[in-house]
């Protein structure tokens, strides 16, 4: 039986490296689309575009994709759109997808909204979770908005169907050797003159990733700006430090740090929440964690409906009692 | 060099409420303000027309009842205030937006630097700022937290996953500004009371931005929803520790041992 050259319509994810290394968010999105795809009963193809990225492609040939489009040029090592676009955008045509995917992280949703233009095509915004309708397999999309709080359940006229995926919602399937994918090279017809804004310098921070993490300690505006208390609690038990959006604003953090419908969801089992309102922009960003211990001196926090331990206490008066009640019990400390 | 921001009139978040038997938003008796980011935009246009001349328009979507938020930008700073108004234009998704701002901006071209907010707060999709640099096919770039011209071309720093990139690209371009990345100025007060009692805005409609209902709205969407939910809050414990600070502190390291089952 021989098989035709290109396989049309199916589900399409485009697959997000840096350096080489494959992003977390596109295997999960991988994985949901592995699901979708056995549903319709097609093909779920990767696009992974850059150099040295031979791994990374053997690897979502494992977990989830039946085939690997690897387009490697020099001028796709890192991400503008313009190359990007230029890369996939004739594949897209040829291939004629039913479904295409993406992570919504910054270069994943500049990708898919330039994309959107140019098949004129709806593209769902970071959606939390993917559906098939019943009776007429079209994509519906939870698209959360107003901080989180509230979410629209979306679909997209016409085709191809597009969605961005909020990073930490689906989980990545296992690397299974026995229905590896296959990956196949195609050579990008990309030429320099695409090229329209240049990379002078890229620095990639390695903090560790806080969505992740078994335990957090998040502080929040009522830890007085400073993180001196919050980062010894963090550290006697072992968890990462995080902060609430206002103290990245302010300068006392990272972005990398923040909780909440613009920074990081939580996926830990152990949520300490210090000095934090509970705005539900912020709330969105705890909804996963396990168990939730917040303190915070104003009575009528919201944040205490989101907790299951709420202390209605300053936290200069809590927290120092218990870094040296923790310290003193090595059992509670380690995890 | 001529700028252009792209403002959006949104709805202060926070007091926004969700009617669970309507299933819809209840905006009356909401307070609007000039999105947060879009603030920031028009402070990084207004910081550079500074240095290097040259005016700040600024153009935003949406009823008459938006104009005294550009009046407020006027009073910022800005040169021009441009209201993008029409009945077509409501319901209008990303992809309808983002049409609708490009056929503004090509109104307005020759342009050098285009600014939107990264998102906003309401919606937040992130998808309109790269969606018109397509539109307009100029160089879109994404998160920017600074900007400079070299003489020959713009430098943008923007932020990547845990750290950040430095980009050149000639203009014209389009940048979307990260939130909080500067600090807004205040409006000028002498020029507030000019804005608000002699400034009359310009505002085009449909017809003058050369487009078709089926471009714009609801019809030129390509998106639908089809029900809104309010998210389930996770079921929580809400148990109240009170006691001396001793007691609580018992009390918390007993619930940190239980979660780590």
């Amino acid at each position: 039986m021989s098989r035709p050259e290109v396989e049309r319509g199916g589900v399409l994810v485009f697959l997000e490296q840096t350096d080489g290394a494959i992003e977390r968010v596109s295997l999960e999105v991988l994985g949901k689309a592995r699901e979708i795809a056995n549903r319709l009963s097609k093909r779920v193809t990767g696009v992974l575009l850059g150099t040295g990225v031979e791994v990374a492609a053997e690897e979502c040939a494992r977990r989830g994709a039946d085939l690997v489009l690897v387009g490697e040029s020099s001028l796709l090592k890192d991400y503008t759109t313009e190359t990007y676009v230029a890369a996939i955008l004739p594949v897209l045509k040829e291939r004629d997808p039913d479904i295409v995917l993406c992570g919504a992280t910054h270069n994943g949703t500049a990708l898919a909204s330039a994309l959107a233009v140019r098949l004129q095509a709806g593209l769902l915004a970071h959606v939390v979770d993917l559906e098939l309708e019943e009776g007429t397999g079209v994509l519906l999309g939870a698209v959360p908005g107003f901080g989180g709080s509230i979410v629209a359940m979306c679909k997209c006229r016409g085709r191809p169907q597009m969605a961005t995926v909020k990073p930490g919602v689906f989980i990545p399937l296992g690397v299974d050797e026995a229905r590896a994918g296959e990956v196949r090279k195609f050579g990008p017809t990309i030429t320099p003159d695409v090229v329209r804004q240049v990379i002078l310098e890229k620095s990639i921070g390695s903090g560790p990733d806080i969505s992740r993490a078994e335990r957090v300690v998040i502080a929040g505006l009522g830890c007085g700006g400073d993180l001196t208390l919050a980062r010894k609690l963090a550290e006697v038990l072992h968890a990462d430090l995080a902060v609430s959006r206002p103290l990245a604003d302010k300068g006392i953090a990272p972005k990398e740090m923040v909780v909440g419908s613009t920074g990081s969801g939580l996926n830990a089992k152990l949520a300490v929440v210090l000095g934090v309102s509970g705005a539900s922009h912020f709330t969105s960003g705890i909804r996963n964690a396990k168990s939730v211990i917040a303190i915070n001196k104003d009575p009528n926090a919201t944040i205490f409906r989101h907790s299951d331990y709420c202390v209605k206490d300053d936290v200069n008066r809590i927290v120092p009692e218990l870094i040296s009640r923790i310290e003193k019990d090595s059992k509670v400390g380690s995890r | 060099m001529r700028q252009i921001v792209c403002l959006k009139v949104t709805p202060k978040v926070d007091e926004i409420r969700f009617d669970d038997q309507s299933k819809t938003i209840i905006r009356e008796g909401v307070e609007n303000e000039i999105d947060d980011a879009d603030k920031n935009a028009l402070e990084m246009a207004l910081h550079l027309k500074d240095k290097f001349g040259g005016t700040v328009t600024v153009i935003s979507m949406g009823p008459p009842a938006f104009e005294p938020f550009l009046k407020l930008a006027v009073a910022m700073g800005a040169d021009d205030a441009i209201l993008l108004s029409d009945r077509g234009f409501a319901g209008s998704d990303t992809f309808a937006t983002s049409r609708v701002l490009a056929a503004a901006l090509r109104k307005l071209s020759p342009f050098d630097v285009v600014y939107c907010g990264e998102a906003s707060a309401d919606g937040s999709t992130e998808q309109v700022p790269p969606s018109i640099a397509e539109w307009l096919d100029v160089p879109g770039i994404t998160y920017v937290t600074s900007l400079d011209y070299d003489g020959s071309a713009m430098k943008a720093r923007r932020d990547i996953r845990g750290g950040y990139e430095t980009i050149r690209a000639k203009t014209p371009i389009l940048v979307s500004v990260e939130l909080g990345c500067n600090t807004p100025r205040f409006p000028d007060f002498r020029r507030k009371r000019w804005a608000e009692k002699e400034l009359k805005l310009t505002v085009w409609n449909m017809q003058d931005l050369g487009l078709l209902p089926s471009q714009a709205g609801n019809e030129g969407s390509l998106t639908t929803v089809t029900g809104l939910r309010n998210m389930r809050a996770t079921a929580r414990k809400n148990e109240y520790l009170t006691g001396t600070p001793e007691e609580v502190v018992s009390r918390l390291l007993q619930a940190i041992q239980e979660a780590r089952a």
